[in-house]
């Protein structure tokens, strides 16, 4: 069923053919994001990277990776009285923390939109969602009441909610856990942004649900040329959206890899700590390769790479020094002694128990039938 | 075992705060407490209160109840009256020191025994639930469909006048107030995991409520109940002021805003003195209840 | 403290027969035909000694409800529920205190489950003094439990649930379902919450502590990959019955239910040349209030045809310990 929606042409897509591009859709470099208070959290450290436009670009890490951070200071959605933010961040030319006022309310919702974890407080319970579309479509643009329901009902159409019309006058609470989410893409998707942040859209979704959404994503983002940034602890979710991987640790990008490549082999030990405790069938009967240790303090800024103390790859300038994320041949890697896919073998022998370089991936987890 | 002996090391870096052996939740709150500037001068203000209405006979000028037509009304500071004399020429500020005995009795002694009936009818309504909670709670909205005055001024009325009266009917307004707030609590930690985990040991209801639901309950209801003090003050005043209550020539800050009502117009100053200090009273136990609130709120 | 085993190796540990709950929808209490849900509709099966049994399924299959119902948090409508072969607190049989003993659960949300105002180690030790233990001797059991599931009592024991992360919380909860020393534990999505590095060390406790105590687990999860890891045998539900069941790898390799098969194939793929490529299912899981007649399934299911609205498809066997409630089941001879 493919809904009916604007001609692509309508969307500034830099993927148009002989149209050089100007330079990346997003641009973030040496980012800090700290948050005061009684003890100062330093939530995001030294971070850089870029972002195409109508690349997928996935965020993988765990709980205080700072990557839900990272999103929310794209919008400036932090209290600025309580948090120190320093760098730079560039979309589409436009200096990010700069704005303010009118250029900032344009911007959000303009040019980056948002999808939240729970659509359900991500509405508010008392408006329908159409009058909640319609009311962030006339915010941005100079249509009238007729003109911003008839976008609702488009974008509603668009990400494939059945009964659309019927939707558009129903309460948050009356719909269900994946069509609020399938709204919520549609409200953040009304006025045509160029990038799309979200973050752990899926993770409160049912199975059956969450990949229709994973899908519906994939599926939004190559009609229109969006760019995606998708933030998610789950490795599967992540391989199914994106284009490219960067794995989160301690508020910096250990890993910037493109997805195919990392799963295959990842360079940094926490990468390869994080897949292999992916569980699968492939387990069973025997303990589970965890990664020692627990997640750091943010509060402290210690020298050295924030993943020596869990690492059983560490080597001696590992907790002096902080390894600089070094860009090569469309890849990077912060760390003083990755695992690389060359001298692999011969690694293996000398890990210590407790440490994989990396899973076999020749299939999906459990077998399934013809789909994949 | 290997992965065991792993998984015992796998400490996490000490916190930021030390924790201490033996500490309790309480002890955490007040440390908390303590560090709320505005909490701690309302407390300050209140313990001196209650410092004065204790040591009301040794540092009072006067005698409450001495009376002299010769020196009535003089305004404050007047030689000898510091804050003045009232109609009767008694000296202000030693009724208004006595008159802080009877108001904080007044205001706290009602709302305590509200606390602990609220709370006990409170929690066996939430945790009971089904028709028992509906009998309690639909019994007690009768009582609460009054408006809390004129409640007060019924039972009052109807029990006559006098200090324990007043303080038994303002009772009876306060519970069905406290109770409600004492249910919603205990329905909201009812259907929590851990009251399930504590069901699952095999713990009698009554075991229950003691070790995990009371402690939990307690902490909002006490801060509603210590927000009730002031009001029960006002109402004690209102009461007062109407004629039930305390009785002159008791000193009493209602009672007195009562009899200096004719001297608003020559002596306004001197008028105003007694609701000053039921102002100051009330303001510092909702000050305090706030930040009680917050220091309960506050997790590291 | 903990009750022997009486039925032998042979009786299965817990028996559970035509389980059944509904839940009234409130505006119903004067009314006498109030809409219902229908959240466990006839749940039947049983858990053999020593084994993990997977329970997988999604929102508003019941599965929960089912383990509440197990546990005796909340009464059935109908069922029989049957411990090591003696009936559950009927009169005859385990008296329900007892039955408290022998089955503890640890829930979801490791920080609901813990009493924010009660120090972990007094929490772990509430248990065993309930039933009669003297408090030093429990605050010694407690502190053993927790440095058994990785808290050095030295530094845990006092500390408060909000001073703890997800994984040494649900560690706790794990240490307090332990003091009772049960013979089943029922894991209602224990490790759903957490980092997926601190999931694995929390699997890996498990695993050590069921090879050591002999446990039975009854293992609810909607996370396919850890049942697969975890589960000897598997039951998958939906709209509060039972589609299939059977052992794990069968069930994983060749499941025989349409649900089942969705299921598996809704699992997002993990390697990026082998992308998903279709939803096999469209829409939500429904509501269970009003489910439909016949087959549960029929409004979402490929095979559906008019059969299946009329006649409720029941649980057959095709392999050994291999169950599926579908008319059209392929695996039958």
């Amino acid at each position: 069923m493919s809904p009916p929606g604007p001609p692509k042409g309508e969307y500034p897509s830099a993927q148009q053919e002989g149209v050089p591009m100007t330079g990346p859709l997003l641009s973030v470099r040496n980012l800090g994001v700290e948050f005061t208070g009684e003890r100062t959290v330093h939530a995001v450290r030294d971070l850089s990277f870029d972002l195409a436009a109508g690349e997928a670009l996935a965020l993988l890490g765990e709980s205080g990776s700072g990557k839900s951070v990272t999103l929310r200071t794209l919008l400036r959605l932090h209290n600025p009285r309580r948090t120190r933010v320093s760098g730079c961040i560039e979309v589409a030319g436009e200096d990010v923390l700069a704005l303010e006022g009118r250029p900032l309310q344009r911007y959000r919702g303009g040019v980056v939109s948002m999808v939240f974890q729970e659509a359900g407080s991500a509405f508010d319970p008392v408006y329908t969602v159409g009058q909640q579309i319609a009311e962030f479509v006339r915010a941005h643009e100079p249509l009238g009441a007729a003109a911003a329901r008839a976008r609702a009902l488009e974008m509603l159409e668009r990400v494939q909610i059945p009964q659309a019309k019927r939707r558009l006058d129903a309460y948050p609470h009356e719909l269900s856990g994946g069509m609020r989410q399938r709204a919520m893409i549609a409200l953040a998707l009304a006025c045509r942004p160029q990038l799309l942040l979200a973050d752990e859209p899926t993770t409160a979704l049912d199975a059956t649900v969450q990949i229709q959404i994973l899908l519906l994503l994939r599926e939004l983002q190559r009609e229109t040329g969006l760019a995606v940034i998708f933030v998610t602890h789950d490795i599967g979710a992540a391989v199914e959206v994106a284009d490219r991987v960067a794995v989160m640790y301690a508020g910096r990008i250990v890993e910037d890899r493109e997805v195919g490549a990392l799963m295959a082999g990842p360079g940094h030990p926490y990468s390869a700590g994080l897949l292999a405790a992916t569980v699968g069938a492939e387990h069973r009967g025997q303990p589970l390769k965890t990664i020692a240790g627990a997640a750091p303090d943010l509060s402290r800024v210690e020298p050295g790479c924030a993943f020596t103390p869990r690492c059983a790859h560490a080597g001696a300038r590992c907790g002096v020094e902080q390894p600089p994320l070094v860009r090569k041949a469309g890849q990077a890697l912060a760390c003083w002694n990755p695992l690389l896919a060359s001298v692999r073998t011969t690694h293996d022998q000398s890990l210590p128990a407790g440490m994989a370089s990396g899973p076999s991936f020749t299939g999906s987890g459990p077998t399934a039938p013809s789909e994949k | 075992m290997n992965t065991a002996m792993a998984a015992v090391t796998l400490i996490d870096p000490a916190p930021a705060v030390a924790a201490a052996p033996g500490r309790s939740y309480w002890g955490l709150v007040l440390r908390q407490l303590r560090r709320d500037p505005v909490a701690m001068t309302a407390a300050i203000v209140l313990l001196l209160l209650v410092a004065a209405a204790l040591l009301a006979p040794w540092i009072s000028p006067a005698d409450p109840y001495k009376a002299s037509m010769l020196k009535r009304l003089l305004p404050p500071g007047s030689p000898g009256h510091w804050l003045g004399t009232d109609e009767l020429g008694r000296d202000m500020l030693t009724r208004l020191i006595y008159g802080g005995r009877m108001s904080l009795v007044i205001g706290v002694v009602p709302v305590l025994a509200a606390f602990v009936i609220g709370t006990g009818i409170g929690l066996v309504a939430g945790y009971v639930g089904g028709w028992v909670n509906m009998a309690i709670m639909r019994t007690l909205d009768v009582f609460y469909a009054f408006p809390s005055v004129l409640l007060a001024v019924a039972i009052a009325g109807a029990l006559g006048p006098g200090m324990s009266n007043s303080m038994i009917a303002l009772t009876m307004v306060f519970i069905p107030q406290v109770v409600r707030v004492a249910e919603s609590v205990t329905t909201q930690v009812r259907h929590l995991d851990y009251v399930d985990a504590a069901r699952l040991s095999g713990d009698s209801a009554l075991g229950i409520i003691r070790h995990h639901v009371l402690g939990n309950v307690i902490g909002p209801v006490f801060v509603y109940a210590t927000g009730l003090v002031s009001v029960s003050m006002i109402l004690a005043s209102g009461l007062s002021f109407l004629g039930l209550g305390v009785k002159p020539p008791e000193p009493e800050w209602g009672l007195m805003l009562n009899t200096l009502r004719s001297a608003i117009y020559s002596q306004p100053l001197l008028a105003a003195l007694p609701g000053a200090m039921i102002f100051v009273t009330s303001m510092a136990f909702n000050l305090l209840a706030d930040g009680i609130r917050s220091a309960m709120d506050i997790k590291r | 403290m903990a009750l022997p085993d009486i039925g032998g190796p042979a009786q299965p540990l817990l028996s559970v027969t035509g389980l059944r709950k509904h839940f009234a929808l409130p505006g119903g209490l004067l009314k006498r035909n109030a809409a219902k849900v229908r959240a466990v509709d006839g749940v039947s099966f049983t858990v053999a000694k020593g084994e993990t049994l997977g329970v997988v399924g999604e929102s508003g299959c019941g599965k929960s409800t089912t383990a509440r119902l197990v546990a005796r948090l909340i009464e059935p409508d109908a069922g029989e529920l049957v411990f090591d072969g003696q009936a559950v607190g009927a009169q005859t049989g385990l008296a329900l205190k007892d039955f408290r003993r022998s089955l503890q659960m640890v829930f979801q949300d490791a920080y609901a489950s813990l009493n924010p105002r009660m120090p972990v180690a007094e929490a772990v030790a509430y248990g065993p003094q309930v039933h009669g233990m003297p408090a030093p001797a429990a605050r010694q059991r407690a502190h053993d439990l927790l440095a058994r599931v990785g808290l050095a009592p030295a530094v845990f024991a006092h500390r408060y649930p909000h001073e703890l992360s997800g994984g040494q919380r649900q560690r706790v909860n794990i240490a307090r379902a332990l003091a009772f020393e049960p013979r089943l534990l029922i894991l209602d999505e224990s490790v759903a919450a957490l980092d997926k590095s601190v999931q694995a060390q929390v699997l890996n406790l498990l695993q050590e502590l069921k090879a050591e105590r002999g446990l039975t687990y009854l293992f609810i999860s909607h996370d396919l990959h850890v049942v697969h890891y975890l589960a000897d045998r598997v039951m998958v539900m939906y709209l509060g019955i039972v589609v299939e069941t059977g052992p794990v790898e069968a069930l994983y390799r060749t499941p025989r239910h349409p649900y089942t098969k969705a299921l598996l194939s809704a699992v997002p793929s993990l390697d990026p040349a082998r992308r998903t490529r279709q939803s096999p299912l469209a829409g939500d899981p429904p509501n269970p209030v009003d489910p439909p007649s016949g087959c549960r399934f029929r409004d979402r299911c490929t095979l559906a045809q008019a059969r299946c609205a009329v006649e409720v498809p029941a649980l057959r066997q095709s392999t050994t310990g291999h169950w599926a409630a579908c008319h059209f089941d392929e695996g039958l001879a």
